[in-house]
Parts: structure tokens; sequence; C-alpha cells
């Protein structure tokens, strides 16, 4: 359409005096439509590097082999389908769901928060799960006493909450800031780290070590239970999260402008934080603390979405899933026969990208 | 057609008495009240008190609504920034309480109240891009897209220049006689008010000070009294009413 029927139409519709209905309406159907292809991209790319993901290892298989094993198992030999199903794809798919659930939790921190630097490991939540999962891994305590044989994912998630909550707790205080909530979170970081260091002085040689490779976060913990277990929260945390997703998009105009519009900010923000330390606790209890994603995956969304959380809670998802996927690949192929922890790969890969995003881009979120 | 009727209004923040028994007469849907007072009379409380967001003693009884929530607020403007187009900011305002299926009836809601704003140029920039007035505006879009019987908007024109403070009062007042829609605006300029509004409300230190039609209620005594100024109401020369302020006392 030429500018000069664009200006046409616009005259016939003041001259009828009719409200201009439509125009507007269609960019945004555009701008809809332009969402779900990059939604479909996200995707396609997932599945992808998914496939590349299983295909590397001691034993590599071709793409093509893998796209068979996945869709036909029945097509492929025996120790294709028992290397692919029963060693590789718990892993591949355990990157998938702790980058989607540490993503989802940092991108809800961050909107409930109105805070651009909040995410589970930022907010010290990753580091409270590290020190109750060192605590059971050292000297094997146990926070939850009846979950002895979840020891580790179990303290891992009580020390999560319990940080949340008191992030919460001082969120609430009259007259804090974010930055002061950002301060509260660093200094956790501090605390639990030096706690760290306490239990570490004490453990045994061989705690220490088993502490110091959790800490830097591997995908060769995963199993096909754990991969349920995380799974399972996923699915159930998300639909949760959608029904709030209006709510939740209100809340980034402010606390007064959501109450105006009806949403209650300060349950929803409990809600919320109840929910996505679960997400975290739940992903950095299995895979041990990968700190970049919960960071950055969201603000990746962000910049390809924009914030309607129709659009922006499954971008946080697949941007997360899809970098984590992309580490694990990265985190084989950099040494071959040499697995380097992943949680090592994704700050210093996904950095340099992240820089030149943010630097590329000229929106105005925060 | 609606009417707000405001029954012993009482509110509190801790120990702290903010509003204390405010009443009125039925408020009748279809016309402007001007909501007048100094700084920190209670104005923005009572507004959030008619809301429900604040519990308290008596009540804000609203008869003869159409809708299920029957008023919608514009708070003050706080400058919020995210990664949301005007035209989604609106929409959401109008997506509360929905599915998250947006239906072309919704878009429809929302380009009508850009288009009656005179803001549908605006739809597609980032809210963070947008100047104090066109937020206000926008602020603004998001009540009226609730498609409200009662509008509550609290000092609605602070921020715009002086064409847009007009035209906004102006198609303000043409909406509520058009949808027979209560409007209570929160106003600093007894100008506007003496042109825009049918009645006024008085408030001063949280008590009702006066209500009732605009050219009775803003008198050289209650402006003495309330907005300590001196200053009298003189008809032009095209017969309106105008207020010219000799001195603060």
């Amino acid at each position: 359409m030429t500018i000069e029927t664009r200006l046409d139409e616009r005259e016939s519709r003041t001259s009828t005096f009719m409200p201009s209905a439509g125009d507007e309406g269609n960019l945004y159907r555009a701008l809809v439509i332009r969402r779900q292809v990059i939604l479909a991209a996200l995707s396609l790319a997932l599945f992808v590097s998914l496939c590349v993901d299983l295909a590397l290892g001691p034993a590599r298989f071709g793409l093509d082999q893998v796209v068979t094993a996945i869709f036909t198992p029945g097509a492929v030999d025996n120790s294709l389908r028992v290397i692919l199903w029963e060693i590789r794809m718990p892993v591949a798919l355990m990157a998938l769901v702790v980058g989607a659930s540490l993503s989802i939790a940092g991108a809800q921190m961050q909107t409930i928060l109105s805070n651009p630097l909040a995410s589970p490991f930022t907010l010290g939540i990753s580091a409270g799960a590290s020190f109750g999962a060192a605590l059971a891994l050292a000297f094997g305590v146990t926070l939850i006493p009846t979950l002895v044989d979840y020891a580790i994912p179990a303290n891992a998630f009580f020390m999560a909450m319990l940080t949340a909550f008191a992030i919460h707790l001082l969120s609430m205080r009259r007259g804090v800031t974010i930055e002061t909530i950002v301060l509260l979170g660093i200094a956790m970081v501090f605390i639990f780290n030096s706690l760290m260091a306490l239990i570490q002085f004490f453990a045994s040689q061989q705690a220490v070590s088993a502490v110091v490779f959790w800490t830097m976060g591997s995908l060769t913990k995963a199993t096909w239970p754990k991969l349920g277990i995380a799974f399972a929260v996923l699915a159930v945390v998300v639909p949760l999260l959608a029904r709030h997703g209006w709510a939740l998009t209100a809340m980034r105009l402010g606390d007064a402008k959501a109450e105006s519009l009806g949403v209650k900010p300060r349950r929803l923000r409990l809600e919320v934080l109840v929910m996505v330390s679960l997400l975290a606790a739940i992903a950095v209890s299995f895979v041990g603390t990968i700190g970049f994603v919960g960071l950055v995956g969201p603000h990746i969304a962000r910049l390809l979405l924009g914030e309607d959380q129709r659009f922006f809670l499954p971008g946080s998802a697949l941007c997360g899933a899809l970098m984590l996927s992309v580490g694990s690949v990265l985190s084989k192929m950099i040494l071959p026969g040499t697995i380097i922890p992943i949680g090592i790969i994704t700050s210093l890969v996904g950095i340099p990208f992240f820089l030149f995003l943010i630097l590329s881009h000229k929106k105005n979120a925060w | 057609m609606v009417t707000l009727t405001l029954d012993r209004l009482s509110a509190r923040y801790g120990r702290r008495q903010i509003l204390s028994d405010i009443s009125s007469p039925p408020l009748q849907g279809g016309q402007v009240v001007a909501l007048l007072g100094p700084n920190a009379a209670g104005k923005s409380t009572l507004f959030r008190r008619i809301l429900g967001l604040l519990e308290g003693d008596g009540e804000a009884r609203i008869e003869g609504a159409g809708s299920q929530r029957p008023v919608a607020y514009m708070p003050q403007e706080t400058g919020a920034t995210a990664a949301l187009t005007v035209y989604e900011s609106v929409l959401l305002a109008r997506m509360q309480g929905r599915r998250l299926k947006v239906a072309d009836a919704d878009l429809q809601e929302v380009d009508k109240a850009l288009a009656e704003l005179g803001i549908d140029t605006l739809a597609g920039r980032d809210i963070g891009n947008l100047s104090g007035g066109q937020r206000q505006l926008v602020s603004a879009a998001q009540a009226l897209v609730q498609s409200p019987d009662i509008l509550l908007l609290d000092e609605p024109t602070s921020a715009l220049d002086l064409h847009r403070q007009i035209s906004f009062l102006g198609i303000l007042r043409q909406l509520a006689q058009e949808r027979n829609m209560l409007i209570i605006a929160a106003l600093h300029d007894l100008g506007h008010a003496l042109r825009f509004a049918d009645q006024a409300l008085v408030i001063e230190s949280g008590r009702l000070v006066d209500c009732g039609p605009c050219g009775q209620v803003i008198n050289p005594h209650m402006l003495r009294e309330t907005f300590q100024v001196e200053a009298r109401i003189e008809s032009c020369s095209r017969g309106r009413p105008q207020l010219i302020v000799e001195a603060a006392i």
C-alpha cells in the first residue's frame, strides 16, 4: 500500500468520523505472526541441536542415523539404540529441561522483581541450593528428614526456598529499592560461598572433590528418573505461570499500574517466587550450578520476542534450552574425548554472544 | 445507568486515618465529576478505596453497572519501561482476568481506545520511548479499553501540554455522555474543573468539604478555606465563569 492510499484512507476515516478500526490491529497481527515464526525457528534450532548432541560422543553417528533412531528406534541396530536411548538421550534431554527451567525461573524473577539482574544465580538461590547439596554430599546431612533417599535435591530445594523467602521478605519492606534486593542477593551468594568453603575445609578429600565437581555443573549426572522429576516439575509449573500470563505481563508496568488493572502484586509475587524457586532448585540440584542461562536466556527472549508472556514465557524456555543444548554440544567438541563441565562452557561462550546482542539492539526495556 | 454513592467511606494506613466519613449523593453516569483538594488531601486514597484496593469502614455503592469489573482506574504515571509496544500495553489492560487467547473483539476495543484518544499513531512504539504526555494518554487508553461504567482518573492532565489538556478533557466529557459513563477526575486546575466538570467533590485532610454542581462548589470561600488562595469567579465576555487568583494566603 502506498503512503498516498494510506493517507486517503485516513482522511476518509476522519471525514466519516469513524474510529480507525483494524489498521493498528492488523499491524499487531503481523507482529504476532512474526513472533510465532521466531518461536518456530527456535524450536527447529533446538531440534537440530538435540540431534547433533545425540550424535556426538566417543562413538560418532551420522545425523540421519540419529533421526531414524529417534523416530523409529526399531529400525536401527541394537548398539546404536542402546547408546542413544539409554546413555545419551537422558543427558541431552536434561540439557533442554534444565535450560528451560533455569531460563523461565530467571525470566519470572526479572518480571516480578522488575530487575534485569535477577536470576536464580545472582539472587543467591543457586548458591543456596549448592550449599544444601554440599551439606548432603559432604556430611550426609538431610534437612528434610523424610526424604533421605533424595537428600541432595531435597536439601538443595530447601535451601533455595529459604533464600527465596528471605529475598521476598526483604523486597516487601517499605523503601526497599530493587538495587537493595540485588545487593541482598549478592550478599547471599557470598554467605553461601563462605559456608561452602567451611564445608570444604572440614570435609574429607573425597567429599571435597565431589562438592567441587558438583558446583561446576555437569549434565552427565542425568538419568531417566531424574529427568522425569525435572520434567514433571516443569510441566506443572509452566501451565500455572501461563495462567497468570496477563497479570505477569502487567507486573512489568509497575505495582501501582498492575494493581489498578486488578492484579494483586504481593500475592502474585509470592506465588511465582515459590514456583520459580522450585524450578531453579530442582534444575540446580540435579545438574549442579549453571549460572549463566537463568540470567541471559530471558534477555535473549526479551530482545527477540518482547515481554508479552504469551511469547516471552515459551521464548525464554526455548532460549534457555537451546543455550544449554548448544553448550552440551560444545562441551563435547572443544576437547575431543573430554566432556568439559557445562557450567564452564555456557558462561565462556554465552557471554560474548550476549554482549553482541545487547550492544547491537536499541530496545529500551529497562 | 450506573450510580456511585459514597457512604461514610473511611480508610487508614496503619494508624494514620487518611479518609474519614466521606459521603456523597448518588453520582450519576453520563457526567464528569472533578475531585478537588490540595496535595495530600486523600484523593488517590479515595480512588483506591472506591476501587476496592483498600479496606475500611463505610462503602462505595455501585448500582446499575453493566460489567463484572465496573470501575477502571488510571493511577498517577510512574514511568515504567518494558519491552512492550503501546498496542500491547493497552491490550494487556483489556485482557486482565480473561483467557490467554485474544479475540478480534478485544483488538477492536484496543483500536477504538487508541483512536478515541488520538494516539493510534503511537501503536507500534515501545512504551519506554514515550514522552511524559504520551505515557499519560496511553495510561488513559489502558483505563478506557476496559469498557468501564465508572472511570477514575488521578491527575490525568498533569503531563499534557495545553492543547492536549483541553482536547483530552473534551474527549472525556464527550465519552461520558456517549457511554453514560461516570468519570471522576482528580484535577489541580480548577479552571479546567469549571469548564469540563458537571459536579465537584472537594476533600481536605481526608474529609469532605463540599459536593455539588461545580459552579456552586468552586467559590471564593472554599478557595480561601481549602486551597488558601484569594480568588474570585467572574464571567468572561462570553459569559463563561473564569477563575481569577489574586494571591496565596
